[in-house]
């Protein structure tokens, strides 16, 4: 914790020592970025670009998780789906966001359907191949298990399947909504007119520095609170049945 | 059966028998004969194969080699996830005849393969099976132990009146614990012989219990 702690002093006085070397108009200083927030803060903006682009992100994110988990699942059990899927796949995870969030908005015109679609379609093919290791790890010991005291298909899935793949789905999640957020802004920086993407965008075209750091942060702030108040609980939840390690 | 390779290998021929409601039948023979193999076409898990099987069973119980518990889940949970409709007074007796009353809340990474064991024969019985497959449920254990479990089990079996298939290697055990016994041998397996014990377990003293042995033996030694 000490380490923690004397390591974060260490980031801000580097910051503000960095900012009177450099100067306030392009690197200012910690005081003045807490000032630029609380500013936002005060006019309600950063309330609502926080809530705009955190609906973004629940509704990109919950898309591409369950259509992912899916395609993923049949790739890993079916040898026939995979060798269809797979050119597919790889084309997919190789398409640039941008190009697949310009295309969007060109086809379907700067609207939240296309950039919530746009931002799934970026996050889909990495779920899938995740998803995809996790269903071709299954045990078949526990599969003949079930059939041989015939469970039925729902106490299957959610006896036998859901908690070997959940390893897999964590993973997604992780490395999913880090990816998520991140795009979810670029989308907002082109198309849409609100979010902090768009605030970004804004700042940006002002030369505020402190608005755009300010932003930054506030968002790092989001996803840790996420991380710790979500993820890991769920995960320490999902692997009580493991031996921790001393 | 197909190997991993993908070769077609031929297991197991010409096995033909019946069991009587309530037998308590075991399959001997050396390991690779296609002892499990037998069990899972009984069981509905193997497909590939010519000829037919019929149970006129509903439920059926099944105890395999290793526990395969669901990791994730409690003792308890593994065994009503298997028995949704076993009562907490049909659980608990079967719970304190396997030993395991302290250990329904454990997970299966906690307790020793003794006990892993006795939680899947738990479940195998919480079914109320009209069929029990059992095997090789005592493999790996040390005597006293495969001893206490073997025991508990037909303990278990003669209450509740199950048919019963055990597959073992260990021709002591069969000749130890049930009424009669089919010996596979050969590749492919055959039946080499079918031969009844008639004395009541309780009655059968290690002399005897040897003496059956080296009957089975002697039948495997004759036909190879």
């Amino acid at each position: 914790m000490i380490w923690r702690i004397a390591s974060l002093a260490g980031f801000l006085l580097a910051w503000q020592l960095g900012s009177s070397l450099a100067g306030a108009a392009i690197l200012p200083s910690p005081a003045a970025v807490l000032m630029a927030l609380l500013e936002e803060a005060r006019s309600g903006a950063l309330a609502l670009n926080l809530l705009a682009t955190l609906a973004r992100v629940a509704a990109a994110f919950t898309v591409a998780i369950l259509f992912g988990s899916a395609i993923g699942y049949a790739m890993g059990r079916s040898a026939t789906f995979d060798r269809v899927a797979d050119p597919w796949l790889i084309l997919l995870l190789n398409l640039p966001a941008l190009v697949i969030i310009l295309l969007a908005y060109v086809w379907f015109g700067l609207t939240e359907a296309a950039a919530v679609g746009a931002v799934a379609i970026n996050k889909l093919p990495n779920t899938v191949a995740t998803l995809r290791e996790g269903a071709r790890a299954l045990d078949p010991a526990l599969d003949e298990m079930g059939q041989a005291f015939t469970f039925d298909p729902l106490t299957r899935a959610r006896h036998i399947v859901v908690p070997q793949l959940a390893p897999y789905l964590a993973a997604a999640t992780r490395t999913g909504l880090s990816l998520v957020w991140k795009i979810v802004l670029v989308v907002e920086l082109i198309g849409r007119p609100n979010g902090v993407g768009f605030a970004i965008g804004t700042a940006f075209q002002l030369f505020d520095v402190a608005r755009i750091l300010a932003y930054g942060l506030c968002f790092v702030a989001v996803m840790l609170a996420i991380e710790t108040c979500l993820v890991q609980p769920l995960e320490r939840h999902a692997s009580r049945w493991r031996i921790r390690k001393a | 059966m197909r190997s991993a390779a993908g070769e077609r290998k031929e297991i197991l021929a010409d096995i033909r028998f019946a069991l009587a409601p309530g037998e308590v039948t075991a399959l001997v023979g050396p390991s690779g004969s296609g002892k499990t193999t037998l069990l899972k076409i009984i069981a509905g898990l193997d497909h590939d194969f010519e000829g037919e099987v019929t149970i006129p069973a509903e439920r059926l119980g099944f105890v395999f080699q290793e526990p395969r518990l669901l990791p994730w889940r409690t003792v308890e949970e593994n065994v009503r996830i298997a028995a949704p409709q076993a009562s907490n007074s049909d659980l608990e007796p079967l719970f304190n005849a396997l030993g395991l009353g302290q250990h329904r809340r454990h997970f299966p990474g906690e307790l020793s393969l003794g006990l892993a064991r006795r939680a899947a024969v738990a479940r195998a019985f919480a079914v109320r099976p009209d069929l029990l497959l059992l095997d090789e449920p005592f493999v790996s254990l040390d005597e006293t132990l495969a001893r206490q479990l073997q025991e508990e089990l037909i303990a278990l079996v003669e209450r509740s009146c199950v048919t019963s298939l055990l597959v073992t290697h260990d021709i002591l055990e069969a000749a130890r614990l049930v009424e009669r016994v089919i010996v596979l041998d050969g590749r492919p397996a055959r039946m080499v012989a079918d031969l009844a014990i008639e004395k009541p377990r309780a009655q059968r003293s290690a002399t005897f219990v040897s003496s059956i042995a080296d009957r089975i033996r002697s039948t495997r030694l004759t036909t190879s």
